[in-house]
């Protein structure tokens, strides 16, 4: 059985761990970022690296995927960007964790904020960025002013401002607070609201944040966690990094866990050594389900992630030991918990948020729940998610008042199907992607609640065209 | 054609749209003009296929919100390893129809309005995929509409309207509450919004933004129930407020001067051209039954583009006001055309060199101007015009505010320093070397020749309103507003536009062109054409700018033609 595997987390919680900086430093913190400032320039076959493409190269050998969501190659993403358009390059961090059901971003914010800013400036070091921003969600004030206080301690350290630890190196980083808003966390939606605008996101193309990000200048954005693994993959050297994990899964993730659980909370382990039947049942995880209680549904990656049930296996595709094609049958529970995995078999890990639903959740209700909570968060701008997200409420709501119809499984995955693939962002898909998962896999609870309250319409006519 | 006329060659593309290959431009003009690649919606419009669209003009910044545009394409593959691209069987590129990532059995459509063509690019804009993802949009933009077209101000102009016939599904599912927002918004003293009407396309906010550089516009709220509003307690009020009502793809905003009163499809359009200042902007009047009940702006990008000021566009209620002068008088009062033009005939052959002053209006046409000079020339009359300034703003309103300036000057009426020789004329009264006055639509009395020093001549007064001029006048010949008749002005910037005839001008009142043409021939025996092409060519030949543009009626169309000023 897997455990824990602490990197990043690896001081949050323990006994006299406190979030100032000699703390940090006491801890070995900033020593990553001094040792990166030492790198030289170095000759190869191609030409001269300079120290900042040695860094990014790091990265992107470490096989870092981005720890927000999309789990899209941080190297990758760092190599997108317009380095010669003579505008500056920002930075940002998002962390705006919004996504319902995550919560591993403010354990990093609210208890080890250090180690996000010497993330930052290893990561600005790295892309020539001398003006970085960290945009918070509203919810959490606290949190800001955590921040605001590390900024200021580093700043007064040398280790942010003008000619860090003695390199010509410049670099400040502001805390902007959002005003409560999901959207805040698509990072274009994120980029109009840090201009001060209404979060609309962009239109893509034009707009990839790399080439045409803040102010229209090149821009980085990157999750805490992520700027957070930069540090370690700085610090172990990014091959050494690419070991922990599982191949093109590599690293740690920091899992929330939550729902109907013994033990809910967050977990770091190495991705794809565990498993989701170990996350949820593991004794160094979640300890398994409340008593007398069964599994009915799994949600593996946040509450956009498309919905597990419970029983399912999956055909995928995969590598044997000998690196040959095979096919393998895989059980719900046997799924290892990583990015590539869980895209094959329909979902993904997405914020890495595990949400368990036992067999006293109303599923109607459940996807009721997740579909107010798009309505009320979808931003309004392109069409089929201003008007399909609203609608799909309403539908869940009237079926949650005893006006249920067998049809409106059908109808509820029309509605989906006309949001997924033609919105500006990738919200389109989190808002259908619940009810069409939910509707496919608990089609029987749909119709079911549908066939009772028609039942019960029929019968209330009756009496009525009696009396 | 010179040499130097000829464009270099334009790089192209060739595209595949509904099967057909289309060569297109690789780069076209942005909303900004600035040549941006061309994007599928452009590529269609020039296969001849319109990409139904609501949030996207040609004028505006994209947004890409409404989705609309939304197509099936197909894309060649990405060259290999080896550096071939995938082709089939027989050779050709190997197209691959864009799917969803995540659901490769669903096709993905992208936005006409922001998606750059490549090479080989295959667009599928009637394919049943492309069909589907519309009418989807289309369901989508319907079930929180209002169904009730029949009482709707835009119903004949709308945009949700037309896609509906043409792309609509006759039935919806929609089976839940609609939702409810503002209706009858009072956004401006010239705006109002229904807001459940809006499809939230943000065009207005653009506009305002991009183009007036006003951002008293935006919206409030999240998600479906998002509504378009100024900030709390303050009025949408800037001079170019009523061309978001014509932009706005539905009913959602509508011009408290026109709203209600009128069906669109009753309206008679004619094209013409704006009278507020000398900018010359292009309009299109709406009229029934010789009624005019709206000007809306005209597109041509080489003068107003898209857009018109909302002084402009309501100064035009004067034309059908109920003291229009409609009867010729003489000093013994009420009397007829042909004796009204014999007597001033006459007084005019026998009027002494030297003897007749002319003040015409700058706001008359070049042809009646010219006219009016040759007349001058024949009578040796000294001429002139009245200046008429208001303040400039930074997009189309300029400082002059009469029509035709340029032209007057042009054709010789006035010069550089318009209404300079107006104290030589009230001397000429004084001392009695003027006897005769002419003035064509100005009231002279404001312009420091009053009714006392009026009396001392023969007063030939034409205009179509009342004023203290007319009321003094030995002649009075009702004229007729430029909505009444055909003409050309000459822009602040000498552009020579032409503006066609909507309405019938009441009673006796006759254009001034007519009538000047029978005045002139009588004094001088020159022969002119007693038709407007005809008049118009003569004149082209006779003035000096006009003769080097080479301009004739027919030449300048509807948009009009520079001349070297």
């Amino acid at each position: 059985m897997p455990s824990e595997y602490k990197l990043v987390l690896k001081h949050v919680d323990k006994a006299g761990y406190t979030n100032d900086i000699s703390c940090y430093q006491k801890h070995g913190g900033y020593k990553t970022m001094k040792k990166v400032f030492k790198i030289k320039a170095k000759k190869t076959k191609e030409g001269v690296n300079s120290p900042q493409e040695i860094i990014r190269k790091e990265v992107l050998v470490s096989g870092l995927r981005g720890r927000g969501g999309a789990g899209f190659s941080a190297g990758m993403k760092w190599s997108f960007v317009n380095r010669k358009s003579g505008k500056p390059i920002y930075l940002i961090c998002n962390a705006d964790e919004s996504e319902p059901g995550t919560f591993k971003d403010r354990q990093i914010i609210y208890k080890d904020p250090h180690q996000l800013i010497e993330g930052m400036v290893i990561s600005c070091y790295a892309n020539d960025v001398n003006l970085a921003y960290i945009y918070i969600r509203g919810e959490f004030p606290e949190g800001a002013k955590i921040l605001n206080r590390a900024i200021d301690e580093a700043r007064k350290a040398g280790y942010l401002g003008k000619g860090i630890c003695g390199t010509k190196f410049n670099l400040d980083i502001h805390v902007h607070r959002g005003a409560g808003a999901y959207i805040c966390g698509e990072e274009t939606g994120l980029i109009e609201s840090l201009e001060g605008k209404r979060p609309y996101p962009r239109i893509k193309p034009p707009y990839f944040p790399a080439v045409l990000g803040l102010y229209m200048c090149p821009t980085i954005v990157n999750n805490v966690e992520t700027l957070c693994n930069v540090r370690h993959v700085m610090e172990m050297g990014g091959e050494a990094y690419a070991a922990l994990g599982t191949p093109g899964n590599t690293g740690t993730r920091i899992v929330s866990l939550s729902g109907q659980v013994k033990r809910p909370g967050y977990y770091e382990v190495e991705v794809g050594k565990a498993t989701i039947g170990d996350l949820i049942f593991g004794k160094d995880f979640g300890q398994g389900l409340l008593e007398g209680r069964k599994l009915q549904a799994i949600i593996p990656g946040g509450s956009s992630s498309k919905v597990f049930r419970e029983g399912e296996s999956f055909n995928i595709k995969t590598k044997d030991k000998e690196g040959k094609e095979i096919e393998k049958k895989i059980d719900l529970l046997d799924i290892p918990y990583d990015f590539d995995t869980l895209m094959k078999c329909g979902s993904m890990s997405g914020s890495s948020a595990i949400i368990v639903i036992d067999n006293s959740v109303d599923i109607v209700e459940a996807l009721g729940n997740l579909s107010d909570f798009y309505a009320h968060e979808s931003c309004g701008q392109c069409t089929p998610c201003r008007e399909g997200s609203l609608w799909m409420s309403k539908a869940l709501k009237r079926m949650r008042s005893g006006q249920a119809r067998k049809a409106d499984a059908d109808y509820l995955k029309h509605i989906a199907h006309n949001i997924q693939g033609r919105t500006i962002c990738a919200f389109g898909e989190a808002c259908a992607w619940p009810v069409l998962s939910f509707v496919d896999k608990f089609r029987d609870k749909f119709e079911e609640r549908g066939a009772e309250d028609e039942a019960r319409a029929a019968k209330q006519e009756n009496q009525e065209g009696v009396s | 054609m010179a040499s130097k006329d000829i464009a270099p060659p334009v790089e192209t593309v060739t595209v595949k749209v509904d099967g057909r290959p289309v060569e297109v431009p690789r780069m076209m003009p942005n909303w900004e003009g600035n040549p941006e690649p061309t994007t599928v919606l452009q590529a269609c419009k020039i296969a001849g296929i319109e990409i139904p669209h609501y949030c996207y003009h040609p004028k505006l910044p994209v947004v890409g919100n409404c989705r609309m545009c939304l197509v099936h394409v197909g894309m060649p593959g990405r060259p290999g390893p080896d550096g071939k691209s995938p082709e089939n069987e027989d050779g050709t590129p190997k197209i691959f129809p864009m799917q969803l990532p995540y659901e490769p059995q669903t096709p993905r459509g992208v936005i006409g309005c922001a998606t750059t063509i490549v090479p080989g690019m295959e667009i599928y804009a009637s394919s049943p995929e492309t069909k589907e993802m519309r009418e989807s949009v289309l369901e989508s933009l319907l079930i929180n509409h209002p169904l009730d077209c029949s009482i709707c101000d835009q119903a004949g102009e709308c945009k949700l309207q037309e896609y509906s016939y043409d792309h609509g599904q006759a039935e919806s599912e929609f089976e839940e509450f609609k939702v409810h927002k503002p209706k009858a918004v009072d956004l401006g003293p010239r705006i109002t919004l229904d807001a459940e009407r809006c499809i939230l396309c943000t065009r207005c906010i653009r506009f305002t933004k991009d183009i007036v550089g006003d951002d008293s516009l935006g919206i409030v709220n999240r998600g479906g129930y998002n509504t378009i509003s100024t900030f709390p307690g303050e009025s949408f009020n800037n001079n170019y407020t009523l061309n978001t009502v014509d932009i706005c793809p539905v009913g959602a905003l509508t011009s408290d001067d026109f709203r209600f009163q009128m069906r669109v499809w009753f309206l008679k359009e004619t094209k013409s051209i704006c009278t507020d200042c000398g900018s010359g902007c292009n309009v299109m009047i709406g009229s029934r039954e010789n009624k005019m009940y709206r000007y809306e702006p005209r597109q041509n990008d080489a003068v107003n583009g898209h857009w018109m000021c909302d002084s402009g566009r309501l100064n035009y209620k004067w034309i059908g006001r109920g003291d229009r002068l409609s009867i010729i008088k003489d000093r013994k009062g009420k009397t007829s055309w042909p004796i009204a033009l014999k007597h001033i005939s006459d007084h005019l052959v026998n009027a002494d060199k030297g003897s007749v002053a002319i003040v015409a209006s700058a706001r008359q046409t070049n042809e009646e101007l010219h006219l009016l000079s040759k007349l001058a020339k024949h009578l040796d009359a000294i001429t002139d015009s009245i200046p008429r300034k208001g303040k400039a703003d930074h997009l189309m309103m300029i400082e002059d505010r009469n029509t035709n300036t340029t032209g007057a000057q042009l054709v010789g009426i006035t010069s550089k320093r318009v209404g300079s020789k107006l104290s030589i004329i009230k001397k000429g009264i004084e001392s009695g070397k003027v006897k005769t006055l002419i003035v064509f639509g100005e009231d002279i009395t404001k312009h420091g020749i009053d009714t006392e020093l009026l009396k001392k001549v023969t007063l030939i007064v034409s205009d179509i309103l009342p004023n203290e001029t007319t009321k003094v006048a030995d002649f009075l010949l009702p004229g007729c507003a430029h909505a009444e008749k055909r003409g050309t002005f000459t822009n602040v910037k000498g552009r020579v536009q032409k503006f066609m005839k909507a309405l019938e001008p009441p009673g006796d009142a006759l254009s001034e062109w007519e009538f000047l043409h029978e005045l002139t021939h009588n004094v001088s025996g020159l022969n002119g054409f007693k038709t407007i092409e005809g008049l118009f060519n003569q004149m082209a030949g006779e003035v000096e700018a006009f003769r080097d543009a080479e301009l004739t009626w027919a030449k300048l169309g509807d948009h009009g033609l520079d001349v070297e000023l």
